[in-house]
């Protein structure tokens, strides 16, 4: 073995190692970090100089093997086997092709503190830069591992002797987390067929039964225990009939885009991603996922392979979209939160934001696919478990939307290759997480490599145009089980496992056919398009395997060589789940009083106080911060960028005309009745797509649920209303559901008891839009231009920022009134598109108030506002109208020569000017604040990581 | 007909927008793979201008570019240079900046390194040109463009190079306070021509500005900063060809 080690000439990175320690209230004098490569293998001194050479920049960079003097402390952190490292592969493939016969390449971190203890360097380790799940410290010789064995030994399981006790035992053992009447259910199937399972089929059953792949609780039914209670604030659907609710899913959220009918939705709820029409030519589909239990133990990995796995939805969606815009939804503990009060085995909030937002950089940044939405919420219950929403939107020709596995078409792998990466992930998300989770799921944790995506994208889009495939679907949970299984549905397939190309020898064929590595898909294909497809797919430097054939038998029969090793009813695996109803206690209605009376006059003096606190708030404050680093312009095409408006505005360079996609999302956590949450997040989700001039007609939702876990009777009930809220105001909105995902769950267990997220709804809205020139941003632009407000207020400030803040827990949270806010929402859109507004903003989180100040900041101008004509009920105080979180409303900046057409558009609705645009950079609201808008975006800005 | 060869290595990602960009100022453009043109490198020696898109060729491991101009530079050296030979053009932007620099095609002695923030940073810059032989920036003064990048900071060790572009303050003065030099750039640069003046690489990105709806706001100044730079090449080319 060789060793290089590559000094930089400046010491920028030991800087930000110093940094990161003293936010820690750690100090180092001065710290070092130089990258360390070790050649295995025999090589000639000139091939190691050619290696040098390679790995090292002449100008930047020195290499050597360093000698440190005695102050010096140093540790070297490498990967652990089976983790995967992109930079390495890429570096043997370059020396391989440059004729250097390597047996393999490993990069080292080489860490050098100076003046500096043990104890200090020893939490730096574990709170920087070492994550155990994934790294180890280097001790002694780092070898080369060429095979990792598998632990794997026990061939069958007799599973028809056993009881109900000992059956729901295995499940537990195998970490299949399938339930008592499950297990009994599968021990009958397997009797029947005379045989004992495989710890495959086992397992094959554990993750197409998991909650993950089969979402058992959304599309199950619901018993509700206490159908007598009053369903706040009101239901505006009859209340259904009986305490039983026959699959929640089908019954609220698929309802509205059943009973709908829009002619524009092509696929909702059946293909990887919802898919809506876009002009005679095109489609364009959308999917969102959830990452979160990874991102939790590996916030980079976890946060990137969540993106990469969206994307294949994307590309696995009808015969393959190609992907132009990703989303990105973070919620995460408190960032002030001390070390001590953490629990084990939880990674701090700071730790969390930082890595995801890395990852979700370093994964899209490198697909070429633009970031453009997103936002992070802050939440003590998050801090056990972080949530990461990964959004994928794609654009595809309207012919290719289906797709059809033949009989005799070829199984082809393509892709990455399998390791043991991502074993369990699908039952490891389906279930709690409690202090013994980082070391049993370890391998459940992923690196991804978005190299081997991105030429995955590549081939895959030039394979699709040339028809070279029939069929297609990606690999997430399950891996090439579930893909394989999910395709071959009506049909039948055969699959030989000592075909899939492997990272490392030593797996056994139970761990290839479930392992979750990243980046592969599975395509269905005739072959005689076997050729080309082999053409392409090696031009673009994406491997291609033929792993089987798809056969009329109506069964999963994998083979191993010889030995079969599962050999399953592919109609029973799909549909032989015992549906079992959840019970529910629906929320009691609770009297929250009117709230806000506490705040009295003393408080109107203190206006600039409390706003400068709320613009500072993390969740209100600039996230610039993370903006720039995603690359949100790539591809050319974001005409609505973020930091600027509600919602971004997208033209694809290869669409002709100017026709457009608009994309936001609501998310409203703090609420705590969940039908208000969810009513919220919709209604947020849609006003950011309409204040930057979206067409109501036209606008499609998904759904994602995050939620703890629905053993719980209460949690089930909130689940409940929340489905509810969201059929109840889309109905009325006529905005159909195309696709959601349920993350249930999320809990963590410890001695302390357990800990759930708040119940969180994201709604992301998409919508078609005509002309992306008539669209709008939120920062006020011409001096004298008159300004509005659209919609009314109330007194409804339960649970709004204000009272968080004040730690008031009182006062009524905001209601919906659909019909109305439709009504607003089509006069607006109308309003816009004649260019009579020249910029629109969403009141939300905050209010009018930060709304206000967010209009300023960076328009150089400032806003005269009067509160007196504002529109509201029962408002009296200032504070109460200036943060009241009353939804549907909007402040908008009209251009004075269409002032008065504006105004005959808004007759009938709730509007009132509320004031001008004034060329001091000032914001000034009645004789209550005066201040320079400078003074404002300072606090907005002041949070960053 | 003037001919735009747009290279494709695994990673790249902006090629899709440069060939409209270059397709819009009229000139007929191919996208041909790394891998053909390994085994066919005299292919180029038909076109007018070698353009290397922006994105992560080979994902960016070692450093930004570093695989890519590897390749360039063991297998096509010869080939580059006989196409040089004739009066072609040669753009690199962004990544395809970070090759021609580390493949030496703009001389020694000067590379690209880490942002100095360490992180990716995607923002509009101001720009100012120095007069000079450049093809591309013929024309132009102050200009605006987007830069996407998380390699972007020039180091020159001390030799002589041709600043084309510089990173500028509100007083139009170059300049290395952050955000308006974004990466920490030595003396500023944001881009660098050869002294023939026609191989040109930049780590701003002119197919992000060749359309006015792709600026940040309302853009009333006549043709797009972007489009102004494809542009002169194109016309250059053509005019020679006529």
């Amino acid at each position: 073995m060789r060793r290089i080690e590559i000094k930089r000439k400046d010491k920028i990175r030991g800087e930000r190692i110093k940094q990161d320690m003293h936010d820690l209230g750690l100090s180092a004098n001065s710290v070092e970090v130089l990258d360390v490569y070790l050649l295995y293998g025999d090589i000639t001194d000139k091939q190691f100089e050619k290696i040098v050479e390679i790995v090292m920049d002449s100008v930047y960079e020195e290499w050597g093997l360093f000698e440190f003097p005695e102050n010096a402390r140093v540790i070297e952190i490498a990967l652990n086997p089976g983790v995967m490292d992109p930079v390495a592969i890429d570096s043997l493939e370059v020396a391989r092709k440059l004729g250097i016969k390597l047996d393999g390449i490993k990069i080292l971190k080489k860490y050098i503190f100076y003046d500096t203890d043990d104890k200090t360097i020893n939490l730096a380790k574990g709170r920087i830069l070492l994550n155990p799940l994934i790294q180890h410290v280097v001790k002694g010789e780092e070898k080369l591992e060429g095979k990792i064995e598998s632990k794997q030994k026990t061939p069958t399981v007799d599973l028809p002797s056993m009881n109900s006790e000992e059956l729901l035992q295995l499940s537990r053992t195998m970490g299949l987390f399938l339930n008592q009447e499950e297990m009994k259910v599968i021990s009958i199937y397997f009797s029947k067929e005379g045989k004992n399972p495989t710890i495959a089929e086992l397992e094959t059953f554990g993750i197409l039964w998991s909650e993950h792949c089969s979402h058992k609780t959304m599309r199950g039914n619901v018993k509700i225990l206490n159908l007598g209670a009053e369903r706040k604030p009101r239901t505006f659907t009859k209340v259904r009939g009986g305490s039983e609710i026959r699959n929640l899913l089908k019954s609220t959220i698929m309802k509205v885009t059943e009973e709908l009918k829009k002619p524009w939705v092509l696929s909702a709820f059946k293909d990887n991603a919802g898919i809506i029409e876009f002009n005679d030519k095109y489609a364009v589909c959308f999917k969102v996922e959830t990452h979160n239990h990874p991102s939790a133990l590996e916030p980079f990995g976890g946060s990137a392979t969540g993106i990469g796995g969206v994307i294949r939805d994307i590309l696995g969606c009808g015969l393959g979209a190609k992907p132009i815009a990703n989303t990105d939804i973070f919620c995460v503990g408190n960032l002030d939160q001390s070390y001590s009060s953490l629990l084990k085995g939880v990674l701090h909030p700071r730790r969390i934001l930082r890595g995801i937002v890395a990852g979700v950089a370093d994964y899209g940044n490198k697909m070429g696919i633009p970031t453009i939405n997103g936002s992070v919420t802050y939440h003590r219950d998050y801090t056990t478990n972080p949530l990461v929403y990964c959004g994928c939107i794609g654009m595809m020709p309207k012919n290719t939307v289906d797709k059809q596995v033949n009989n005799g078409d070829l199984v082809i792998l393509v892709g990455g290759k399998t390791g043991r990466d991502g074993i369990h992930g699908a039952t490891f998300s389906s279930g709690v997480m409690d202090e013994t989770t980082q070391s049993e799921f370890g391998s459940a944790v992923q690196i991804g490599d978005p190299l081997r995506e991105k030429n995955l994208l590549d081939a895959l889009l030039i394979a699709r145009e040339k028809a070279l495939y029939n069929s297609i679907t990606d690999c997430g949970a399950g891996g090439i089980c579930t893909s394989v299984s999910e395709l071959a549905e009506g049909i039948g397939v055969e699959v030989q496992l000592e075909n899939v190309p492997l990272k490392y020898k030593g797996l056994s064929p139970t761990e290839i056919w479930v392992s979750e590595s990243q980046e592969r898909m599975v395509l269905a294909a005739s072959g005689k398009n076997l050729k080309e497809l082999k053409r392409v797919f090696d031009e673009y430097g994406s491997e291609l395997t033929v792993i089987g054939r798809f056969v009329n038998s109506n069964r999963v029969k994998v083979r191993y060589k010889e030995k079969v090793i599962c050999d399953i009813d592919l109609k029973f695996l799909i549909h032989g789940m015992p549906k079992i109803a959840k019970k529910a206690l629906l929320p009691i209605k609770k009297d929250r009083g009117e709230g806000s009376k506490k705040i009295d006059k003393k408080f109107d003096k203190n206006l600039d106080v409390i706003l400068m606190k709320m613009l500072s708030h993390p969740d209100i404050a600039s996230k610039e911060w993370i903006v720039r680093q995603y690359d949100h312009e790539v591809q050319g095409a974001t005409v609505i960028k973020p930091l600027n408006a509600d919602a971004a505005v997208l033209k694809p360079l290869f669409i002709e005309g100017n026709k457009g996609i608009v994309v936001a999302h609501g998310l409203a956590p703090f609420y705590e009745d969940s039908y208000n949450n969810a009513a919220s997040s919709l209604d947020e989700a849609v006003r950011n797509i309409c204040a930057t001039g979206g067409d109501p007609s036209q606008i499609a939702l998904l759904d994602n649920f995050s939620w703890g876990n629905p053993e719980d009777q209460e949690n089930m009930g909130k689940l409940v209303r929340a489905c509810e809220a969201l059929y109840d105001v889309a109905i009325v909105y006529s905005m159909p559901f195309i696709s959601g995902k349920d993350s249930l769950y999320n809990e963590y267990e410890s001695k302390n008891g357990k800990q759930s997220v708040p119940p969180t709804i994201l709604v992301s809205g998409i919508g078609i839009i005509d002309d992306v020139n008539k669209t709008v941003t939120q920062n006020i632009k011409f001096l004298g231009n008159p300004v509005y407000i659209i919609g009314h207020t109330y007194p409804e400030l339960g649970n709004s920022l204000l009272h968080r803040i004040l730690q008031f827990s009182d006062g009524e949270e905001p209601d919906i009134r659909p019909e109305r806010a439709i009504e607003l929402y089509k006069r607006l859109y109308m309003s816009i598109k004649e260019g009579m507004v020249v910029s629109c903003h969403d009141c939300s989180e905050g209010g009018f108030g930060v709304a206000l100040a967010e209009m300023c900041f960076g328009s150089g101008f400032g806003l005269q506002i009067n509160l007196d004509n504002i529109p509201s009920s029962g408002l009296r105080e200032p504070f109460s109208i200036l943060f009241s979180e009353s939804n549907s409303r909007f402040i908008l900046e009209v251009d004075i020569k269409k002032k008065y057409e504006f105004e005959d558009i808004m007759t009938g609705v709730s509007y009132a000017q509320i004031g001008d645009v004034i060329s001091t950079n000032k914001l000034i609201i009645n004789n209550l604040l005066n201040i320079d808008i400078t003074k404002l975006e300072t606090k907005w800005k002041s949070k960053k990581l | 007909m003037v001919k735009v060869l747009i290279l494709y290595a695994p990673g790249i990602n902006c090629n899709l927008e440069t060939k409209i960009a270059f397709q819009t100022c009229g000139a007929n453009v191919n996208e041909i793979t790394i891998r053909r043109l390994e085994q066919k490198p005299s292919k180029l020696l038909s076109y007018d201008i070698l353009v290397l898109p922006g994105g992560f060729s080979y994902g960016d491991s070692i450093s930004s570019g570093k695989i890519l101009s590897v390749y360039f530079k063991e297998f096509l050296r010869e080939t580059v240079l006989d196409f040089l030979k004739r009066n072609t053009l040669v753009l690199g932007i962004c990544n395809g900046f970070q090759v021609l620099l580390k493949s030496g095609l703009l001389g020694n002695g000067v590379t690209l390194t880490e942002n100095a923030n360490g992180r990716f940073e995607d923002r509009w810059v101001s720009l100012r040109v120095t007069d000079s032989n450049c093809v591309f920036t013929k024309g132009l003064n102050i200009i605006e463009l987007p830069v996407a990048h998380r390699e972007g900071r020039v180091i020159v060790e001390d030799v002589k190079y041709n600043r084309v572009l510089a990173y500028i303050g509100d007083n139009d003065e170059p300049i290395m306070e952050y955000p308006y030099n974004p990466n920490g750039s030595n003396n500023a640069i944001a881009g660098i021509c050869d002294n023939t003046g026609r191989i040109f690489g930049l780590m701003p990105h002119p197919e992000r500005f060749f359309l006015s709806n792709q600026y940040p706001g309302m853009w009333k100044d006549g043709i797009p900063h972007g489009m102004r730079i494809i542009k002169n090449a194109v016309d250059w080319v053509r005019e020679r060809k006529v």
